[in-house]
């Protein structure tokens, strides 16, 4: 975070400091081999900046997905660097709660065999045993009630595994008395920080303040103010409808919003609604391991290669093939092709290469980084030589190294599922302990 | 005769959850906002044909007031991030959009 704007924000007297920690945006592959997408030291970073600036200000704390992917081991994460970082602050004793979950991959199993529908979202079938056994970690999302639950407890700090967005900050209001039509979108309002006003800065603080029928929220970045229109364009921001979202326990409803420009730096939002709905049921993340990956990394610079280059990949994956069988069955080998159709794939509209040279990434997973090594290897001499009748007849590509690079693991995301549950507190357990400086 | 990318403020693209790719084009002109709304250009078939696509992939269309914007989503062929991913976030997408065009607009004057 950028401290400047949190401690300008801090001059504003908030009663509470509240933020969502995580996202799927970072990809399958933190949740799946149960690690951050950010180093360490950059969380610790943030959190010794709110800690101190909440203890201080004796207001609570709310940090909810904890790292990244909000599973338990990430809140443990988090609370351990919230309890090494009292022993180095002059705090007075305050109380640390931990949400953390009790659904996991064996929860949703048990739920499954007992005939619950877990219902795929985006068009995805429903949950099958199959699916999870392809999972190899799943994180339930939690809605507000637990928070206004572990506020009822009198926590000072609260961390909590994955959440709703919105949540953290719908729970603190609705602890306040805001009613829920106005609590929920509060949080949808606020869950981005700065990038609900403008212009464009990424990592500012924000301020929001909730009344009994409308929200304000001001900008305080000095460069940045809230307009009806930078708020209404994060109604659209990573979102396919920007009149309804839905979120643990119901729908936030912004059909009917008005919006007014208050003053130079912020604006009022009236006409927000909640629609509480009758069965309570969360979304699953789940994600799943495909393979070891590797890479390589080529460059071509020869005119009639380039001009036919599908040729030149034609031959790789038929030489792959012939050795390793068919490509899509016991291995995966995509080929990245970067001046012609790298980013869009096939939706890139533009049909001829105009550029002079290409950059070729090819990527294979498979089940071991030995075999995905040699076959990414074959596929990357396959361009080298492949048999197009060009001038340049001592090697048709470029290599950047000799050897082939290994990435990261491949995962994906199985689980995107909703599953209906009987009670929105019962399997967010939330333990609470008084934190002293020792 | 106007582009896309002459007459709106904003065109960009992102991951909508790990299914979707939405865009949004947003303008901060008003009466540019109308014109391209009559025009009758932005609409599914169109989206579609932009990127080449079948319409059934273009799961949500919005005219969205209050932003001054057009939103739509494309369903992924696969989830973000899993094996072959060309853009994690979803947010290097939009560019096919900028060469829309409108006959009768001309863009705002600086």
């Amino acid at each position: 975070m950028e401290p400047g704007s949190f401690y300008a924000g801090l001059e504003e007297k908030p009663e509470a400091i509240i933020a969502d920690a995580g996202s799927c945006d970072v990809g399958p592959c933190s949740l799946g081999s149960g690690t951050a997408a950010s180093p360490e030291q950059w969380q610790r970073f943030d959190l010794e900046h709110m800690l101190r600036g909440a203890r201080k200000a004796g207001i609570p704390m709310i940090i909810s997905s904890c790292n990244d992917t909000g599973t338990n081991e990430g809140v443990d994460k988090f609370a351990a660097i919230i309890k090494d970082l009292a022993t180095n602050h002059d705090f007075a004793p305050f109380k640390l709660a931990c949400i953390r979950s009790t659904i996991d991959k064996t929860f949703v199993e048990t739920a499954l065999k007992g005939g619950s529908p877990i219902r795929g979202l985006a068009g995805r079938p429903d949950l099958t045993p199959e699916i999870l056994d392809g999972t190899n970690a799943l994180v339930p999302v939690m809605g507000a009630e637990p928070f206004v639950e572990a506020l009822t407890m009198g926590a000072d700090v609260i961390l909590s595994s994955r959440s709703s967005d919105c949540c953290p900050f719908a729970g603190f209001a609705m602890y306040k008395g805001i009613p829920k039509d106005v609590a929920y979108y509060w949080g949808k309002v606020l869950e981005c920080a700065s990038f609900a006003c403008e212009p464009y800065m990424a990592k500012e603080s924000v301020l929001g303040v909730a009344c009994e029928d409308r929200v304000w929220v001001k900008a305080v970045h000095p460069g940045q103010r809230c307009t009806p229109t930078s708020l209404a364009s994060h109604a659209m921001y990573e979102r396919n409808d920007p009149y309804r979202e839905a979120v643990a326990g119901g729908e936030i409803d912004m059909g009917q919003l008005v919006y007014r420009q208050l003053d130079e730096k912020t604006t009022e939002v009236t006409g927000m609604k909640f629609k509480t709905s009758p069965e309570y049921w969360i979304k699953l993340e789940g994600a799943g391991k495909v393979g070891e990956r590797c890479y390589a990394i080529v460059g071509v610079r020869d005119p009639h290669t380039i001009a036919n280059i599908d040729k030149a990949v034609g031959w790789s994956q038929m030489k792959v093939e012939e050795r390793y069988g068919r490509i899509g069955g016991t291995y995966q080998l995509y080929f990245h092709l970067y001046g012609k159709n790298a980013v869009l794939g096939e939706l890139e509209p533009v049909r001829e290469i105009r550029s002079h040279e290409l950059g070729i990434v090819a990527e294979v997973i498979a089940d071991t980084e030995a075999l995905a090594k040699e076959i990414v290897t074959l596929a990357v001499r396959g361009i080298f030589y492949a048999r197009l009748n060009t001038k340049g007849t001592a090697g048709g590509a470029a290599f950047l190294t000799e050897d082939p690079l290994v990435g990261s693991a491949a995962y994906q995301w199985t689980v995107n599922h909703i599953m209906r549950i009987d009670d929105p507190l019962k399997y967010f357990p939330i333990t609470l302990e008084q934190i002293c400086q020792n | 005769m106007s582009k896309l990318s002459e007459l709106a403020k904003t065109i960009r693209s992102k991951n909508a959850g790990v299914d979707h790719i939405t865009f949004d084009i947003v303008f901060d002109d008003q009466r540019i906002f109308e014109g391209v709304k009559d025009s009758g250009v932005m609409n599914k078939q169109t989206m579609a044909d932009v990127f080449g696509i079948s319409s059934d992939r273009i799961t949500h269309f919005f005219v969205f007031e209050p932003g001054r914007a057009f939103k739509f989503s494309i369903a992924r062929k696969t989830p973000a991030g899993g094996p072959g991913e060309r853009d994690l976030f979803g947010c290097q997408q939009y560019a096919p959009l900028f060469d829309l065009e409108f006959r009768d607009l001309e863009r705002p004057i600086n």
